[in-house]
């Protein structure tokens, strides 16, 4: 979670210095989600992602490096500059993609864990989205189908409250995502997703399951977007938390809290500063990554 | 050589895709059924039901699972029923398949063919019978392939199932029932076909607008002038060089399609040999399409509103007197 943290803090500074372009969409605060998920998944394991991808992706393994290059716009980037921070993609640790369109990639989800099926093997697809998209017709088609088929995949619905700009009352009737999709009659879990214990706990009992061929399950992770929307959301549509209140929500301090307390953790601060050094590394290697060739472009709209 | 119809040769071609590769699996609405017109007809009884997948009314949920499994190691071929329901999916078709090689930088490949058909004709109204293929050539990373007889609709068809790429067949229901000789005879994505040989004018023709043409040539023929009829076959890519080869040779096109004329594929079809050849040509280019409203019902209404043998006939005479 430190790495996820500190990452995205520093991706904050660099966006304000132009450093990283384009629209930036920070996770701070809701990291517990993306390591309680991705921390009992196997490498292979296929991974979606939306707008607010950069936890999911290094959750999953996807190198600091990689990720920053490309948030860059660098030549080194996963996606050799081609995607940015909305795009993320890193085949080699089953990340199979972010999308920058709301609900746009659930059904895809879908697709992999139908592969899996017909090719064989345990994979386990898992795809992470936001109470936002929960609205759009391309959820409901997903659900039906994933239960029609009995696919085996999780959803996992970071419910954070907030539709970009505005609360989930102003988009919906309906309070808890669990509760959208109650009909289809899919296993489904709300827990506290700002406890990453909690959340790795109700996730490896759907993940279990689905290793053996079984699906589709939900998980919906109760969150809190620290951040606003995006990076330079001048957030007029809500307070700021107050310190006292954010001590109590953040996923970091309260995991740090409980190793205190269980007598194994000795020092989280070691824990920030590696996290902290590590983040400081991708950045010297990012700035000295080139910029990708102009012919690139050209040469991958279609594949050969 | 074999005679069949376009609707049997694009089953006969999915049923050998599917025994040479089990790797093809084909989903859409009705399709274990065969569909409404039975493209799909006896396939789940020879590869089952996991293979040949009965899918709810979800266009956009059909295409996207879809573009999940085509990057995860399958080769789906989806049926869209109607192009007119291609709005429903165009999300996954244009922001995810046409976008996940590139934006992936190359790390996926979405080997995903869309079969889809369209056309006017039989009184299906303005929701049931357009022509919307242009929209889809807007989309880098989309290849865009519309037959016009059956050797073709296989042949197309078997190289978009070979191809890494999202491919969208363009099928033509009123031409489903013809019968034709069928070669077997592979086709590449990107070559044309010069249909009949002309010296006097260039058609370059689009599905229905094939057959027409070739009739539009013949009463042409009969006053003496020989019109030279090419089907390029795909749109994307677009095989130029044979068009621009036919235009140096008559130095006069016309160029026709079912789509509404307004940016129909004709006006990049014209730009781009202007482009290409400009002083090659005698006269401007003249463009045949359906007027600019959408496909009325009423019989009398929608037989005006259809361009045909008679519209390009009469293109080509203006293009001979300019």
């Amino acid at each position: 979670m430190w790495r996820i943290r500190a990452f995205e803090e520093r991706v904050g500074e660099l966006t304000r210095a132009n450093e990283v372009h384009g629209l930036v969409h920070l996770s701070i605060g809701q990291e517990a989600v993306a390591a309680g998920v991705c921390c009992a998944l196997r490498t292979e394991d296929l991974v979606y992602s939306n707008h607010r991808a950069h936890g999911h992706a290094i959750a999953k393994g996807a190198p600091l490096e990689g990720v920053l290059a490309e948030l860059m716009g660098r030549a080194d980037g996963l996606c050799r500059g081609l995607g940015g921070s909305m795009h993320l993609v890193d085949v080699e640790h089953g990340l199979m993609g972010a999308t920058g369109v709301v609900g746009g990639n659930v059904p895809l989800a879908l697709g992999s864990a139908l592969a899996t099926r017909l090719l064989g093997g345990d994979r386990v697809t898992v795809v992470f989205f936001g109470d936002g998209a929960v609205q759009g017709g391309i959820f409901v088609e997903s659900v039906n189908l994933a239960t029609l088929w009995r696919l085996p995949v999780i959803l996992v619905c970071e419910n954070n409250g907030f539709a970009e700009f505005t609360p989930r009352s102003a988009h919906t009737v309906v309070e808890r995502v669990s509760d959208v999709v109650a009909p289809y009659g899919l296993e489904r879990e709300t827990v506290d997703g700002n406890d990453v214990v909690a959340v790795r706990e109700a996730f490896a009992r759907f993940l279990a399951a689905a290793r053996g061929g079984e699906g589709p399950f939900l998980l919906e992770c109760l969150t809190h977007r620290l951040r606003g929307h995006y990076e330079g959301d001048p957030e007029r549509y809500r307070e700021a938390l107050a310190a006292e209140d954010w001590q109590e929500l953040d996923p970091i301090q309260r995991q740090q809290r409980r190793g205190l307390d269980e007598g194994w953790l000795d020092s989280p601060a070691q824990l920030e500063q590696e996290a902290r050094e590590e983040v400081e590394r991708a950045v010297l290697f990012a700035r000295e990554s080139a910029f990708p060739p102009a012919g690139l472009t050209d040469e991958l709209v279609y594949a050969s | 050589m074999t005679e069949t119809t376009y609707l049997k040769a694009i089953t006969t071609t999915l049923a050998e895709a599917m025994r040479a590769d089990e790797r093809v699996l084909v989903l859409g609405e009705d399709v274990a059924e065969g569909g409404p017109w039975g493209a799909t007809a006896g396939l789940v009884e020879e590869f089952g039901s996991e293979r040949v997948r009965n899918t709810p009314i979800s266009e956009a949920a059909i295409c996207g699972i879809a573009v999940g499994a085509a990057q995860s190691g399958m080769r789906p071929v989806v049926e869209i029923m109607f192009i007119d329901f291609l709005t429903l999916a165009l999300d996954q078709l244009v922001n995810q398949a046409a976008k996940a090689h590139f934006m992936s930088g190359g790390q996926l490949q979405v080997p995903l063919v869309l079969r889809t058909q369209g056309g006017a004709g039989q009184r299906g109204g303005a929701q049931h019978s357009q022509s919307l293929e242009a929209w889809l050539t807007h989309v880098p990373g989309l290849k865009v392939a519309m037959p016009s007889t059956a050797a073709d609709a296989a042949g197309l068809l078997a190289a978009a199932i070979g191809d890494p790429n999202p491919v969208v067949l363009v099928e033509n229901k009123t031409l489903y029932y013809r019968r034709e000789e069928v070669d077997g005879e592979p086709v590449l994505l990107g070559t044309a076909r010069i249909v009949r040989r002309g010296r006097d004018v260039t058609v370059v023709a689009l599905s229905r607008l094939v057959p027409e043409a070739l009739d539009a040539a013949e009463e042409l023929s009969a006053d003496g002038i020989e019109v030279e009829v090419i089907d390029p076959r795909t749109l994307v890519p677009l095989d130029l060089e044979t068009i621009v080869e036919s235009v140096a040779r008559t130095h006069r096109l016309v160029v026709a399609h079912e789509a509404v004329r307004n940016a129909g594929f004709g006006a990049e079809l014209a730009a781009r040999v202007q482009e290409a050849a400009f002083d090659e040509l005698d006269g401007p280019i003249e463009r045949v399409g359906a007027p600019f409203a959408p496909i009325p019902f009423s019989p009398p209404l929608e037989d005006a509103y259809l361009p045909g043998r008679a519209e390009v006939a009469a293109a080509v005479r203006r293009v001979l007197a300019s």
